[in-house]
């Protein structure tokens, strides 16, 4: 990411250097499904049938859209502090553990009264188990990538501890809780939409939607309208400036690194208060992952987080759909085209620039004399 | 429990398991291990592990030998390990980020490919004992196989497979080649002062992708271990976290061989210890939940590293790109 490249316009920059490296992406996932015998063009069909194509599908891809912007903008605000927060999944799972304990203390309460305490918990909880590998990274270096990946570990261990000792159902063998009073749940959005004659079916997005749109503005203001953003940035950018400017580089660390857990953690409760009603084992399924390649590839902007977010839940609903229809290609695949969009949004980011760099140069030089 | 016999027969077979358990851990710690030493930072052993194991299943049954099960593993783990050096050595991308992606295409392409190929959820045919590679009988020595010395002898020492020796040869052949030849001495030098390399004219990228083609290797042994002489064939999601935990234990052993057989050792005792004492209380201790020898690992890690027991501190250019200046 340090890599010496020449400046390229903007344009450029944030629009035509990602695309290429998503169209590329994207090609080799239609290799690996030629491979496999089926036709590439026939799956994005069913694809985007799939997850835009009626109101059940876009209410899917609404609800997957809404995890992954919050584990996105968890990950990209650590970014912006030159941290790589692997940890997502870790806190969410933790701020699952948050919302099911108020909503067990509740039960039974309405749903809107529980919602903001459960979202104060789940970001609280998730914050809380950022906060080790964010204090170590500050005040003893140790280095966040390796002890995020150990607290993920720490966390799914302590999950089915809990679980299967403490929180479980007595006379139950599968490790969750109970299940939430229907008045404690949050509502489906379809409750309210059935009445102005749009059919969401059985699509289990909820309010979250919108509180992850909010969460979305308040990365935006907080980094570029707030002086912690700009110590955020600075911090990010040239650790050694920021102690010049008088930032507390350690500080700025932690600071990020709890709001990044809070935001995963508030993952939790489109999940566990939204869709599951009771806290389950590996509910979080990969979206701390996923939120790896939503930032990276919406450049750890919240807008381009929001949009990227919005492209893996198309992915992730469509690829349901795909498999629904075409066994052979199963859900893995989605997997696949994860890693080929981390791998060439992300690692391989710089690849296609000095070739794009070039043809934009002469476009720029034959413009001119013209 | 003051009878030694009976101590003997208690840990004997606990210690022959933890042995068989680190055998995957030690394999791909030194996989870390070399790729690290040369400033190549590898999180991507665990998807290397997955796909290598795949392979080998894959190899193993359509060929009907586990030597071949073997080279397909080293073959698959290599090229995943290639795919890594050109994004962090040509293309001087994020590692970090290539090792997320490596880890997420080996979790996707085995399911997926295991699944068109074979139909059965993912898995690998079931390999048939002339497929795998079986426990070695080393003989009685002599020894009376119900006393203390027969015992450990027969539950710790003998009749662990080829591979289970190769990984405990690896650690002193790893030291000798990168402590005790040029070669080592150079690709150590790339992990800490690449700059410095290179002004004495030798190249920083070709010593690591040899590193990184090391690392491949070692991964490969490490699937093919799972695969075929663990188990009888792949299953999904088969290595479930060994690559991180031996990323624990490549930490926990400071970048060193010999610790490094220390410390995989100890974290598959750790397993071993958790798979005998499910369920069964211990004296003054009651019931230890078996989540508690789960998460040590981890947890001792983390301590590790936040420095309250010594400091393990990496290599000093590793995760860093080389640039050379202009």
């Amino acid at each position: 990411m340090s890599a010496p490249h020449r400046d390229l316009p903007p344009l450029v920059d944030y629009v035509v250097v990602p695309l290429a490296n998503l169209t590329v992406a994207f090609l080799i996932s239609g290799l690996v499904v030629l491979a496999i015998g089926e036709n590439p063009l026939e799956a994005v069909a069913i694809m985007l049938r799939g997850a835009l194509g009626y109101a059940e599908g876009v209410g899917f891809t609404l609800y997957y859209t809404t995890g992954f912007v919050f584990t996105g903008l968890s990950v990209a605000v650590a970014f912006h502090a030159g941290l790589f927060n692997i940890g997502a999944e870790g806190q969410a799972t933790l701020g699952g553990l948050g919302v099911a304990l108020v909503c067990l203390a509740f039960d039974g309460a309405p749903w809107w009264l529980v919602a903001p305490f459960a979202m104060a918990a789940a970001a609280l909880f998730g914050a809380a188990w950022a906060f080790v590998p964010a204090w170590l990274q500050a005040r003893r270096g140790s280095h966040i990538v390796i002890t995020t990946i150990m607290f993920n570990y720490l966390a799914a261990t302590l999950m089915v501890w809990l679980l299967v000792e403490v929180l479980g159902q007595p006379g139950s063998m599968s490790p969750e809780t109970k299940t939430f009073e229907p008045a404690t749940r949050l509502p489906f959005l379809r409750d309210f939409l059935t009445p102005w004659g749009i059919d969401l079916g059985q699509s289990p997005v909820n309010p979250m939607v919108f509180i992850a749109a909010l969460a979305a503005v308040f990365v935006w203001l907080l980094v570029w309208r707030t002086k912690f953003g700009f110590e955020l940035r600075t911090v990010g950018q040239n650790p050694v400036a920021a102690v010049y400017a008088g930032v507390d580089p350690g500080a700025v660390v932690v600071a990020a690194m709890l709001i990044s857990g809070g935001l995963a953690g508030l993952m939790a409760v489109n999940e566990v208060m939204g869709v599951q009603h009771r806290l389950l084992l590996e509910f979080v399924a990969g979206a701390g992952f996923v939120g790896i390649a939503v930032a990276l590839m919406g450049r750890s902007h919240p807008f381009g987080v929001v949009l990227s977010a919005a492209l893996f839940g198309i992915l992730y609903q469509g690829g349901a759909e795909l498999a629904f229809e075409k066994p052979a290609i199963s859900r893995d695949m989605i997997v696949v085209i994860q890693a080929l969009v981390i791998l060439f949004a992300g690692a391989l980011e710089h690849m296609f620039r000095p070739a794009l760099g070039r043809i934009f140069a002469r476009v720029e030089t034959t413009g001119g004399g013209a | 429990m003051s009878d030694p016999a009976m101590i003997v027969d208690l840990l004997a077979p606990v210690v022959g398991s933890g042995i068989r358990l680190s055998v995957p851990l030690l394999f791909a710690c030194l996989a870390g291990l070399w790729s690290e030493r040369s400033g190549v930072v590898d999180i991507g052993l665990e998807g290397k592990m997955l796909a290598a194991a795949f392979a080998a299943g894959a190899g193993a049954a359509a060929f009907h030998s586990p030597w071949a099960g073997l080279v397909a593993g080293i073959v698959v783990s290599v090229a995943l390990a290639l795919v890594h050096g050109f994004a962090a050595i040509n293309q001087r991308g994020n590692q970090i980020v290539s090792g997320v992606a490596i880890n997420f295409l080996a979790a996707g392409l085995t399911v997926l490919l295991g699944q068109v190929w074979y139909g059965q959820g993912g898995r690998t045919p079931q390999l048939a004992n002339s497929e795998r590679f079986l426990g070695l009988d080393l003989g009685s020595l002599g020894l009376d196989p119900s006393s203390a010395l027969g015992r450990i002898w027969s539950d710790v020492i003998s009749g662990h497979n080829a591979l289970t020796w190769c990984a405990f040869l690896a650690v002193p052949i790893t030291w000798v080649v990168l402590w005790r030849t040029r070669f080592g001495l150079r690709l150590r030098a790339v992990g800490d002062n690449p700059h410095a390399v290179d002004t004495a004219g030798v190249s920083v990228a070709g010593l690591r992708y040899r590193a990184v083609i090391v690392c491949g290797i070692l991964c490969g042994f490490a699937g093919a271990y799972l695969a075929v002489a663990q188990s009888a064939g792949f299953v999904r999601d088969m290595t479930a976290g060994k690559g991180f935990i031996a990323l624990a234990a490549l930490v926990f052993s400071k970048w060193k061989p010999l610790n490094a057989l220390g410390a995989c050792l100890l974290f598959g005792m750790l397993d071993a210890v958790a798979i005998r004492l499910q369920g069964t209380p211990l004296p003054g201790l009651g019931t230890v939940p078996v989540q508690v020898f789960q998460a040590l690992p981890y947890a001792l890690t983390v301590v590790l590293l936040a420095g309250f027991i010594g400091r393990s501190i990496p290599p000093k250019a590793s995760g860093i790109p080389y640039t050379k200046d202009r």
